[in-house]
């Protein structure tokens, strides 16, 4: 296990993949994300706390290309990602999934993971009208890595299932399963375990250990479940109102006052009281 | 090679039935045939656009009519010049008008595409409703330039055009779109339409391009409608403004929508029934568009998913439908 080392500590994982330089996002006269720095390595799983409206959706926005911040740069693996297309930073290698479940409702289960192997087919459009041998290839490999996001994710027997009909939990694994047929190096959850028992959000806590050790890639987390936050992440930023007001290991941002007063307060006493 | 045996089965079969119907069909009966066959293509180019990418056009009648025009300003300038050229050296008739009525077809249907590609453009930013309105305008904008340019017969209608198509050409073309949707839709290109058509953001978030597939899906679909065009100009001769208003782009949005959106069976089952229904409503005479208006508001009710939803009717489909049952019992 890695030394705690204090704030800012990116841990023992090696390079930068993502780095966030002073990124504001301002919405006419509301400052929802203000100078933000944040620097994630490779491999890292990183928690993204805060109370409700601190800015932390907003920041995911920023950083797949939903916004473009009002200023500051936001540099993955060294280059410049502010201002490309969604699309663009997806092909780079960011993919997320949604606070709101967004799969495509009407499509079967592995058509949904299909779609995501997009980015990586090589076959043009003459190729899928034409049938030719280069688009049969890339389609046999995109179905193949479907059905394996599915059986890694345990959602094999619903490959053919239309997404809406899935049980709500499923959709939430579905849509990591999705996000992942990206193949990302940086892969961001936006509040998995929301509307899951305490059950199923185990589960996924270590499924979310796993694939990341499995597909070795980096995740940064948002999560409202304290339990699945300090449970799994090694690092954890803490976001009140748009500026980060801590960040460090579990253990440090449990005792640090400033967190507990803008978010924790009671609940994390009593959970510490629980753990202790 | 497989896809060359295909061509080649669908041409032949193609040849033998256009050498066939036009016996055992009376002129209406062939021209009924006919323009099921157009409303088809019609039909099945608009799903590409309404259907499978979520996108509300209502410009269809516009496309198409840029690719009757089009192709028929061909013919007329051109395109009798090269038949006459291959008659002299003694190619029989069906054979020497092929070339010209071909490239005519491919112009008309490229110029729809240019015009598909120009209006997909505020797509981007409009969407639903107010992408309807500009669709609708475009249409329209279409229709009074016709009736304004003197050369091609303004108000007076464009007489004159060689009936070239026949069902042959129809045929191959309806083979065409219907391949070209079913390509597109088990191909990634598809799923990206769909993608879009469900959650555009998701879409976007995971790499889809999706400005890109906006456009490209109103220029298939554009194409193919001005292809559509182009045959229903060589196929009745005679072209007239009045025959692109709106109302014949909301007939092809019936079709699409009582077809199902996004099934391609769908689309083609809808454009003949649309087609033959009002027709076989000939006898009732004056109550025939209220009783056809009420049947589609029934049909509505019914299955307001469309006749076949999102499904498909393939060989696979009908055979499991028929051994289904069977095989419960046993």
């Amino acid at each position: 296990m890695e030394p705690a080392r204090g704030a800012g500590d990116r841990g023992m994982m090696g390079d930068v993949l993502l780095q966030l330089e002073g990124v504001t996002m301002q919405f006419g006269g509301l400052k929802a994300v203000a100078d933000l720095d944040l620097s994630i390595g490779e491999g890292e799983l990183v928690g993204l706390i805060g109370p409700n409206g601190a800015g932390k959706t907003t920041v995911f926005n920023i950083i797949t290309g939903v916004y473009a911040p009002t200023a500051g740069r936001i540099l993955l693996a060294g280059r410049p990602i502010q201002g490309l297309r969604p699309h663009q930073i997806a092909r780079r290698g960011v993919t997320r999934t949604f606070q709101n479940i967004r799969l495509f409702s009407s499509r079967c289960c592995r058509d949904n993971v299909c779609i995501a192997g997009h980015q990586h087919a090589r076959a043009g459009l003459a190729d899928a009208l034409l049938r030719t041998r280069r688009f049969e290839r890339d389609e046999r490999a995109i179905q193949q890595q479907a059905d394996e996001l599915l059986e890694v994710f345990g959602l094999s027997r619903w490959a053919t299932v239309i997404a809406a009909e899935l049980p709500y939990g499923q959709q939430r694994r579905l849509e990591i399963a999705r996000a992942l047929a990206g193949r990302p190096r940086l892969l961001l959850l936006d509040e998995p375990a929301a509307g899951l028992n305490p059950q199923e959000s185990d589960e996924l806590m270590h499924l979310i250990e796993d694939i990341r050790e499995r597909f070795r890639v980096t995740i940064l987390l948002i999560e409202h479940d304290m339990r699945v936050v300090m449970g799994i992440c090694r690092r954890i930023a803490v976001l009140d109102y748009g500026s980060k007001i801590s960040e460090g290991t579990p253990d440090q941002i449990r005792t640090d006052p400033k967190v507990i007063e803008a978010y924790l307060g009671e609940e994390i006493q009593a959970d510490l009281g629980a753990g202790a | 090679m497989r896809q060359a045996l295909w061509l080649a089965g669908v041409v032949a079969v193609l040849i033998v039935v256009d050498l066939i119907l036009p016996r055992v069909l009376n002129p209406y009966l062939l021209q009924v045939v006919m323009l099921c066959g157009i409303n088809v293509i019609l039909a099945v180019s608009l799903n590409l656009i309404n259907g499978f990418t979520g996108q509300f056009s209502i410009g269809h009648a516009g496309f198409m009519a840029i690719g009757a025009y089009g192709s028929a300003m061909f013919s007329l300038h051109v395109g009798r010049g090269w038949v006459a050229v291959l008659e002299r050296l003694g190619a029989p008739g069906p054979l020497a008008e092929a070339p010209a009525l071909l490239v005519a077809l491919l112009l008309g249907g490229a110029l729809a595409a240019v015009a598909g590609w120009l209006v997909g453009l505020p797509s981007l930013r409009l969407r639903g409703d107010y992408l309807a309105i500009v669709t609708l305008g475009f249409g329209e904008i279409i229709r009074v330039l016709i009736l304004n340019i003197d050369v091609v017969g303004a108000a007076r209608g464009l007489p004159g055009i060689p009936n070239w198509a026949d069902f042959f050409w129809v045929g191959l073309w309806i083979a065409a779109v219907v391949l070209t949707a079913r390509h597109l839709a088990h191909s990634t290109h598809g799923r990206a339409l769909f993608a879009i058509r469900d959650d555009e953001v998701a879409a976007e978030a995971l790499g889809v391009n999706t400005t890109a597939y906006k456009v490209l899906a109103f220029v298939i679909g554009a194409f193919f409608a001005g292809v559509a065009g182009g045959l229903f100009a060589h196929f009745l001769s005679y072209l007239n403004p009045s025959s692109f208003t709106f109302i014949r782009s909301i007939e092809v949005i019936a079709m699409v929508v009582l077809g199902g959106m996004g099934s391609i069976s769908g689309s083609v089952l809808a454009a003949i029934l649309l087609t033959l229904l009002p027709e076989l409503l000939r006898p009732v005479k004056e109550y025939r568009m209220v009783i056809y208006s009420l049947m589609l508001i029934v049909l509505m009710i019914t299955r307001p998913q469309g006749l076949l939803g999102t499904r498909e009717i393939s060989f696979g489909w009908l055979r499991r439908r028929k051994s289904g049952p069977a095989a419960g019992a046993a």
